[in-house]
């Protein structure tokens, strides 16, 4: 149990797939003008990583035993199988946000944290219901670092700030302050 | 082949190398600029790994471009990718195992670099073959100097090294955010400001040169 747990910590928090590891910073910087709109992506992220974590794990139990050579491959396919099947179940469940999420739900497809997730996890050798917890960890940090970042962008909008700044200079100084303070998640789980 | 309905080859080129580049001037790419930018080497082996790959992917979805079916279209690109980016990934863990062992499974996560499949779908889809791959060369260039424009600063201020040479003598205390990830974010950040106030600055200049 313990161990889930740590699982858990060090994908969301501790080693923060966007702040930390910097995948997914596409959308991490595109989705982040609206907090809604952020939160929904974070949770379709999440349902994406589900789903693949499940996948690579079944993949790599019965495929890539005997073709290790495909894994990159076999990944990619059945994200994009996966990111294609989230998209019609979102377009058929709540047609306004597929709209609202337009583009950025195809291009899931390419964003790192997915394939990352799915790389990591097997090297790392976790079995399915530590695979599932690695996502869930990894989905909730993401979404957590999306909903952080589009708050202080909110904010941000208002404040008098040179207009040399403002743009995506500023969105890197705000992403730079935010991965500095999760670095002191990492005193979280320290010995003694 | 006539030049006068299209952009030279040399644009075609050049285009990446600065006016178009694809971390400064488009940004994107992102991921592999900020996390294998914390040593000169490790950007400078993922920026070749990455203009290999540019450059096969974008050559064969250019060949292939009259056989595509356009609905499946981004499948058979990724496919491609996935497959040039498998290449490489074997081949460096054969010809440069500690680099290939240092960039982890970024070399890997090439696959989803925007910059490729940007490039297969703005440029590579409705061109030619030679245009092609001179487009993603000049996009590569662009990628590897700009991973160089973040990575020196990094590596100098964050270990006192350039290329793995010490630069400073034993009394250097090393800024060691820089080569932590908030150092990626706040470098980017740095150079992007000093981007726009050039820009800025180049900007006014020659509006008073228009009015005077």
């Amino acid at each position: 149990m313990d161990d889930l747990v740590w699982i858990f910590a060090n994908a969301s928090v501790i080693n923060n797939f966007t702040l930390a590891y910097f995948l997914g910073l596409c959308p991490f910087f595109g989705v982040t003008n609206r907090i809604d709109t952020a939160f929904r992506l974070g949770v379709a992220n999440l349902f994406t990583l589900l789903i693949t974590s499940l996948s690579a794990t079944l993949l790599d139990r019965y495929v890539l035993v005997h073709a290790p050579y495909l894994q990159l491959i076999s990944y990619i396919v059945v994200i994009a199988g996966t990111v294609q099947f989230v998209e019609m179940a979102i377009k058929k469940l709540s047609p306004a946000l597929f709209r609202a999420l337009g583009i950025d739900l195809p291009l899931i497809t390419t964003n790192g944290a997915i394939l990352g997730l799915a790389l990591f996890q097997s090297s790392k050798g976790y079995g399915l219901v530590q695979g599932l917890v690695y996502a869930l960890g990894a989905g909730v940090g993401l979404t957590l670092a999306m909903v952080i970042m589009a708050g202080l962008r909110e904010e941000i909008e208002f404040a008098p700030i040179s207009k040399l700044l403002r743009g995506v200079a500023l969105n890197f100084f705000v992403a730079g302050m935010l991965s500095l303070a999760f670095m002191g998640f990492a005193g979280l789980f320290a010995k003694g | 082949m006539s030049h006068d309905n299209g952009p030279s080859l040399w644009s075609t080129f050049s285009a990446g190398l600065w006016r178009e580049n694809p971390i400064f001037a488009i940004v994107i790419g992102l991921c592999p600029t900020m996390a294998v930018t914390n040593t000169v080497t490790n950007a400078l082996v993922m920026g070749v790994a990455t203009a290999f790959v540019l450059m096969g992917s974008s050559a064969m979805v250019s060949a292939l471009r009259k056989v595509t079916p356009g609905p499946v279209r981004i499948t058979i690109y990724i496919i491609i990718i996935a497959t040039f980016v498998s290449a490489v990934d074997w081949a460096l863990a054969a010809l440069l195992p500690l680099a290939h062992k240092q960039l982890g499974a970024f070399i890997s996560l090439i696959v989803v670099n925007c910059i490729i499949l940007g490039r297969a779908e703005a440029f590579a889809a409705r061109n030619p073959v030679l245009p092609s791959v001179l487009d993603a060369l000049g996009m590569a260039a662009g990628f590897t100097l700009a991973m160089l424009m973040i990575s020196t600063p990094r590596e100098i201020l964050g270990s006192g090294t350039l290329l793995g040479l010490p630069l400073f003598g034993p009394r250097f205390e090393p800024w060691v955010i820089m080569v932590l990830p908030p150092g990626g974010f706040l470098t980017m950040a740095t150079e992007l400001t000093i981007l726009a106030w050039w820009r800025h600055r180049s900007a006014e200049r020659q509006a008073l040169a228009e009015a005077t």
